[in-house]
């Protein structure tokens, strides 16, 4: 029964994870709160869902997932398979293509499933009573997170200095901050911090360091980094714009109705 | 029971929904771009069902457990009124979570060895352990003093741009003093600090506060505080790299 180990081990991990986590809240809950909570039952019970699913869920990428989207990262970013798309000769930045796409694919489906994500954007639906859908909010994030990566890969291949994407980055989050409703400012900052946990983070990591690895004059161990950065910047423009849109489009049909 | 199932089983084809994109990514580019077959046929169904399950029992203890808590203890903290256990809490919750996430220690490691192969400390064991160590207790520290400004960002009603844009402000200059070789890391740290577990608790957090305080509202003032405990570990990273 190897699956059952296996489940067990990555069980007991989780747990001690989120032991200190647990110890916190239910610490402070009862030595300086002093209350108990009014469905204590309920909450006990959806911590134990959290951890068991938690566990099943890298489980289950650790067997599915990641060494399915690691062998690919490897084999999309070998010379011999780069030399293929290219032909005879020198190979230059855009023969790299299939690794673009595939970056903004991988950096697209892999936010879509990020559960951090999908946390927030259910809290975000709820508190706007619903202006801000779910699958809305999840789509421009995922679509930030592909651009983001697939830049990313674009500037180890040409092996660019990371600050000054970086920089320019923020310089666009500034303009844009200054246009963009107000209501959406906060949850557009807080959507670059969530979209790189459980899942992208390991796939990504894979992919820059595969590049890193097989680009000429490219250090792995500095220019491996750096993809995580860039898909936590993008979102925030993306999620701005999303907002833009909306207003953009309430603005018409408000005037369509006026008429 | 029943109730409980069939939510379950709603959110089981939620969770199918969320997973398609990644399969068809990976069937596109396996089949079409690369020509190869699957490996290990077996193992990867088990995987591909214990994601979807394992998605499925997350969402569902998420609603249940992690969000209702957080909430719950905005509210308590907020009727509390004591502004010092609030803050201790916030910093706790910052700190606690982050000092023992996985992701972050793996960067720490890759941090220590990059920073051995650029000559800023000796190579060996001991010296790339402690570095590792002082890098995770920086950016845990880091996490923590962003949640205690966000918290009380939020008591006070400061809008976030200004923090956010100051901090960036302080991430470009730092940037040009950091040592080359630590700006990669301290960039992505930003980013691996934030786990799975600490969003819903945090979000929930902040959402709560925000609702239970008269004059704020908990679109504009309960979101943030991920945004600033991505961007401490950033500027504290690089003070780290600076100072050794």
């Amino acid at each position: 029964m190897s699956i059952m180990a296996a489940v067990i081990e990555v069980t007991l991990n989780t747990t001690r994870d989120v032991l200190p986590i647990a110890v916190i809240i239910f610490g402070f809950q009862f030595f300086v709160l002093r209350r108990v909570p009014a469905n204590l039952t309920a909450i006990l019970w959806g911590f134990g869902w959290v951890l068991v699913g938690l566990s099943l869920f890298l489980l289950g990428l650790e067997w599915c997932l990641f060494p399915l989207g690691r062998l690919m990262a490897g084999q999309l970013t070998d010379p011999a398979f780069i030399q293929a798309v290219h032909g005879v000769g020198a190979v230059n930045w855009k023969d790299y293509y299939w690794v673009y796409i595939f970056a903004f694919a991988i950096g697209f489906s892999t936010t879509i499933a990020e559960p951090s994500l999908i946390a927030v954007a259910i809290k975000a639906n709820e508190v706007s009573g619903g202006a801000i859908g779910i699958t809305g909010l999840r789509i421009s994030v995922a679509l930030g997170v592909a651009f983001g990566i697939s830049l990313g890969c674009y500037r180890i291949v040409v092996g660019d200095p990371i600050h000054w994407y970086i920089i320019s980055g923020y310089v666009l989050v500034v303009l844009q901050t200054t246009v963009a409703p107000k209501m959406i400012i906060p949850l557009a900052y807080d959507s670059g911090g969530v979209t790189t946990s459980t899942v992208t983070v390991p796939l990504v990591a894979a992919l820059g360091l595969g590049l890193s690895e097989t680009v000429p004059g490219r250090n792995p161990l500095i220019d491996g980094f750096g993809l995580i950065a860039f898909a936590s910047l993008f979102p925030i423009l993306s999620v701005m714009a999303y907002a833009q849109l909306s207003e953009f489009r309430a603005k018409i049909s408000r005037k369509k109705s006026g008429q | 029971m029943a109730n409980t199932l069939r939510k379950l089983l709603k959110a089981m084809l939620g969770s199918l929904r969320d997973l398609m994109p990644i399969f068809l990514v990976i069937v596109f580019f396996q089949f079409a771009v690369l020509d190869q077959p699957l490996p290990n046929v077996g193992e990867l169904l088990v995987g591909v069902v214990f994601v979807v399950l394992g998605l499925t029992f997350f969402i569902h203890g998420l609603e249940q457990g992690l969000f209702p808590i957080g909430e719950s203890m905005a509210t308590a903290f907020a009727r509390k009124g004591s502004v010092f256990w609030l803050i201790t809490f916030a910093f706790c919750l910052g700190f606690g979570t982050t000092v023992a996430e996985p992701a972050l220690i793996a960067v720490a490691a890759e941090a220590a060895d990059v920073a051995a192969a650029g000559a800023m400390i000796q190579p060996d064991n001991a010296s790339k352990e402690r570095y590792a160590d002082g890098l995770r207790y920086t950016v845990a520290l880091s996490v923590g003093l962003a949640i205690v400004i966000g918290v009380f960002r939020i008591l006070k009603g400061w809008p976030l741009q200004w923090l956010i844009v100051g901090g960036y402000i302080l991430v470009v200059i730092m940037t040009i003093f950091a040592p080359p070789e630590i700006i990669g890391i301290a960039y992505d740290s930003g980013g691996v600090t934030t786990s799975t577990i600490t969003v819903p608790l945090v979000t929930a957090l902040g959402v709560g506060l925000a609702s239970s305080i008269r004059g704020r509202n908990p679109m504009i003032d309960g979101f943030g505080l991920i945004a600033l405990a991505s961007l401490t570990p950033m500027i504290f990273v690089m003070a780290y790299g600076i100072m050794i």
